[in-house]
């Protein structure tokens, strides 16, 4: 028998505390004697505050102070104190720093009461004369006046490959597009929130909307002044946050700076509407030229984009990376400028970069396709990228062709007529369309600790996050497939600036780093228990090698022979009632520099679109992924359906729209902003293909956070063009844009 | 202010709030019953979902002047170990990723379940439409809305 915890469809360890509402979320902290914040936003985009009376706030009894930036305390304000982790290069935002208005919204003061309620009415006592500056939010009318930042937060575009230009010209296909991916705000169910506790000793505990305590830790030890000691940050669970939670938002400084100052616990949440009021998806507006040969064979591809960043902060994703992952071509030419606005710096979201390059690729190929008279699926196949062109690196693995076969056949593909318009069922037109994408499979540097307590219980934990992922499941898992334990004697803990350092949680790295870590950890204590087996009274492996063993069931035994076994508790007995304790840095092996690792996807897509009033309804997607070994079937299949349903959104729905009447977000609520709901979910299946891979990682699994949602779109628009024969370049595709 | 005795999950509470703080706040704030959640505050997301005699209304916007005298259920007195069959389906089905949904979620579909214990597919989605959840759990809360359906008793 085999150790059977990883690839072991699991329901989630923390699925109880999630349907009887004893899991808590940062808010949810009711420390005794909290007082609560509430932030008064900006009405102007760009300009100054004139002057801030908050006299009759003050006057409110229960109201207990207004921080704005008059009486806020002096702070070190260099831009390196508020730096963290996830800043792009610039000056980053600093609350309550000055009386300069750099964006809407912006927070200018905090009301902090003895009740949400006071807090509330004291901040609409408020009163606030400003001067208003001419600003800049239209992108529109900003693009030709795109640069190329002095340091790019993405990785930088490759220098061109072969001679882009004059393959284009001497193509015998050419085509040249123009796609537009409009701003997107993150809208975690969960709004971002703090709760600082002041504790006697002038130390504070902070719960936080997070994800990655480190980074809230550091950023509020530069900002304040304090020791790293004196700052414990904790988040075990993490209402959604797709990104939004990857930087410290000002919640946090303003709940620290309250909670210093009046040396109380204060609690500062935002509203639905303020959570408009920071990072966002940039709007970004893609040009591609792409040369293919008669029979579609790629020649040339050029693609630029030119994406949205703020005034004091350069923000740039992986937008252009694709081509040169996804489709081979000898003469290549790939470029990224910003467009600077008077925003709040856009922030990644979900796939950032993969989501919106991968749309306009796919969808230009697709016209290709087209063009050249192929099968998108033929199509792909015959310009099939063997290496990562960018980096001229060969793939760790890509089975990215048994996506392909493997989705087709379950979606029924063959049966497809290319033709467009040519199916139809009453008064729905019927499309069928595909795309590919992939996503990367990075690992980074992490920490774990894990716990053999003399009674067989093991606690491993990392100050990771779990933000909807499975991250307490899947490393419960890994935990208890290394050592032999049955799940329940297993317990991980994560979100806490206590225990070892992790890194953010996101990019998809978090299997593959945080993992990593936790399986180095627990080899370490299975040598240890070894060691202690063979101290055993007549131990049966005395003379056994460690390679020659196996742990199951809570034993160690010889592969061999499995009567020939020490049971784990006994050997914890030889180490005189202590338990065993190891804590491991793992970090990627060098062997990887010479690769190139990524995840795959196949995305098939039906729609059904009303031919009199243009809705598009997403009927069928089939999504086959390639993702390495996958620890938890279940957990992974909840993720790339997580995945699909923003593919719907990205595709028909979703788009914050900018008001350059006011310089302001106007749709920022829930009832204006669309995201997928339940009627817009039809069938969806999810097909994970077998893929090894040694050289990703020494788990080698990938991260599925994001893979499932980067195909989904492009496959959705392909398939309303081969419904209706209309090709829609501006996202979303709403019911105007078909009719 | 104002005093007001509400009955929640067989329990009897007194509150000293304004008639028109939205039951929500109270739940969260007063009482520390923190299961129902704040999502949008306009009655568009069902995350602050309860039971008001029996009846899945939005908390968010539910004055407790209104709820006094009413027989209110929140996620918190659904079961008293998690063992609701609709929490038990729920957790089979894996449909909680982030969770902080799911409280109005469960709400929804129990009210639906107490009211009709067979729904059909059309009837599971017209129940459950109104809650809107970021993770895109839509797919397995139909079938978890399904599945409870043969676990009821």
């Amino acid at each position: 028998m085999k150790n059977e915890q990883i690839g072991k469809a699991t329901s989630r360890v923390d699925g109880r505390a999630k349907v009887t509402g004893e899991a808590k979320y940062a808010a949810e902290f009711n420390v005794p004697d909290l007082t609560y914040g509430f932030v008064v936003s900006s009405a102007i985009a760009r300009g100054k505050i004139k002057s801030i009376d908050t006299s009759k706030a003050l006057a409110v009894n229960g109201v207990l102070q207004v921080f704005t930036h008059e009486n806020r305390p002096g702070y070190v304000w260099g831009d390196e104190k508020y730096q963290d982790k996830d800043s792009p290069p610039g000056s980053p935002f600093r609350p309550l720093y000055q009386s300069e208005i750099q964006f809407s919204m912006q927070p200018i003061a905090l009301v902090v009461a003895e009740t949400f309620e006071l807090a509330r009415y004291g901040a609409s006592l408020v009163e606030v004369a400003y001067k208003q500056d001419a600003f800049d939010t239209n992108f529109e009318a900003n693009i030709e006046k795109a640069y190329v930042p002095e340091k790019y937060k993405s990785t930088p575009p490759p220098d061109p490959r072969g001679k882009p230009e004059k393959a284009f010209a001497d193509a015998a296909l050419q085509i040249e597009t123009e796609y537009t991916h409009p701003s997107e705000h993150h809208n975690p169910m969960e709004m971002h929130a703090s709760v600082a506790v002041w504790e006697k000793d002038g130390k504070l505990t902070v719960y936080d909307k997070i994800q990655g305590v480190d980074n809230s830790q550091q950023y509020i030890a530069n900002a304040f002044g304090m020791d790293k000691e004196e700052v414990r940050v904790i988040s075990p669970f993490v209402g959604g946050a797709f990104g939004s939670g990857l930087r410290p938002q000002y919640q946090l400084f303003l709940a620290v700076l309250a909670a210093r100052e009046l040396k109380r616990s204060v609690k500062v949440m935002l509203t639905r509407q303020q959570m408009f009021s920071f990072g966002h998806r940039p709007k970004t507006t893609q040009r591609l030229a792409v040369g293919a040969a008669e029979d579609g064979k790629l020649e040339a591809i050029q693609h630029d984009a030119f994406a949205e960043t703020s005034k004091f902060e350069d923000y740039s994703e992986n937008v252009i990376t694709w081509p040169g992952v996804l489709y081979k071509c000898d003469n290549m030419k790939l470029s990224h400028k910003l467009v600077g606005l008077d925003v709040y710096t856009p922030l990644d979201m979900r796939a950032p970069g993969g989501t919106t390059g991968i749309f306009a690729l796919e969808c230009t190929m697709d016209e290709l396709a087209y063009k050249a008279g192929v099968d998108p699926v033929e199509f792909r196949l015959k310009n099939y990228s063997e290496k990562d062109q960018n980096q001229d690196k060969p793939f760790s693995s890509k089975e990215l062709k048994e996506c392909y076969r493997q989705g087709a056949e379950k979606f029924g593909w063959s049966k497809r007529n290319p033709e467009p318009r040519s199916m139809k069922e009453g008064h729905n037109l019927i499309g069928w369309g595909m795309a590919h994408g992939a996503w990367e499979a990075t690992q980074k540097e992490a920490s774990a600790k894990a716990v053999l307590s003399p009674d067989g219980k093991l606690t491993v934990s990392s100050a990771t996050a779990d933000i909807g992922t499975g991250t307490y499941t899947v490393m419960t898992q890994i935990a208890a497939d290394t050592l032999g334990l049955p799940l329940q004697d297993v317990t991980f803990l994560l979100g806490d600036t206590s225990l070892p350092k992790s890194p953010l949680e996101g990019g998809s790295w978090t299997v593959s780093s945080v993992g990593s870590a936790v399986k180095a950890a627990c080899d370490k204590v299975r040598e240890k228990l070894f060691k202690l087996a063979q101290q055993v009274e007549n131990s049966p492996l005395k003379d056994a090698k460690f390679e020659e063993v196996r742990f199951t069931d809570g034993k160690i035994s010889l592969q061999q022979d499995a009567s020939k076994a020490v049971t784990i508790t006994a050997a914890l007995k030889q180490n005189g009632g202590e338990s065993i304790e190891e804590q491991v840095d793992s970090k990627p092996a060098d062997k990887q520099d010479n690769y190139a690792p990524y995840t795959h996807a196949a995305t098939f897509v039906e729609v059904k679109v009303d031919e009199d009033l243009g809705t598009v309804k997403v009927t069928r997607i089939v999504s086959a992924i390639a993702g390495g070994r996958v620890i938890n079937p279940k957990t992974a299949r909840s993720q790339i359906l997580g995945g699909m349903v923003w593919g719907i959104g990205v595709a028909l729905e979703e788009e914050a729209v900018m008001d350059n009447n006011l310089g302001r977000f106007m749709n920022h609520d829930l009832d204006k902003y669309h995201v997928p709901v339940n009627a817009d979910v039809h069938d969806m299946e999810v097909i994970f293909v077998e893929e090894k891979d040694d050289i990703v990682n020494p788990l080698g699994a990938k991260g599925l956070g994001e893979i499932g949602i980067v195909s989904v779109a492009p496959a959705i628009v392909n398939a309303i063009f081969h419904a209706t024969g209309k090709r829609v370049r501006e996202l979303p595709v709403t019911l105007d844009k078909l009719l | 202010m104002a005093i007001y005795k509400l009955q929640i999950n067989g329990r009897s509470y007194e509150v000293d709030v304004e008639p028109d703080t939205p039951l929500l706040w109270v739940l969260r704030d007063n009482l520390g019953l923190v299961g129902a959640k704040y999502g949008c505050g306009i009655a568009q997301c069902g995350a602050c979902t309860v039971h008001v005699n029996g009846n899945a209304m939005r908390s968010c916007v539910y004055p407790v002047s209104a709820a006094s005298n009413a027989k209110i259920t929140t996620i918190e007195g659904l079961s008293e170990d998690g063992s609701h069959p609709v929490q038990l389906a729920w957790d089979e089905v894996d449909v909680a990723q982030c969770g902080y949904c799911q409280a109005g979620q469960i709400m929804t579909a129990t009210a639906l379940l107490n009211k009709n214990p067979k729904p059909s597919a059309e009837e599971i989605d017209n129940a459950m439409n109104g809650n809107i959840c970021r993770c895109g759990t839509y797919h397995r809360i139909r079938e978890a809305v399904a599945l409870a359906a043969t676990k009821q008793k």
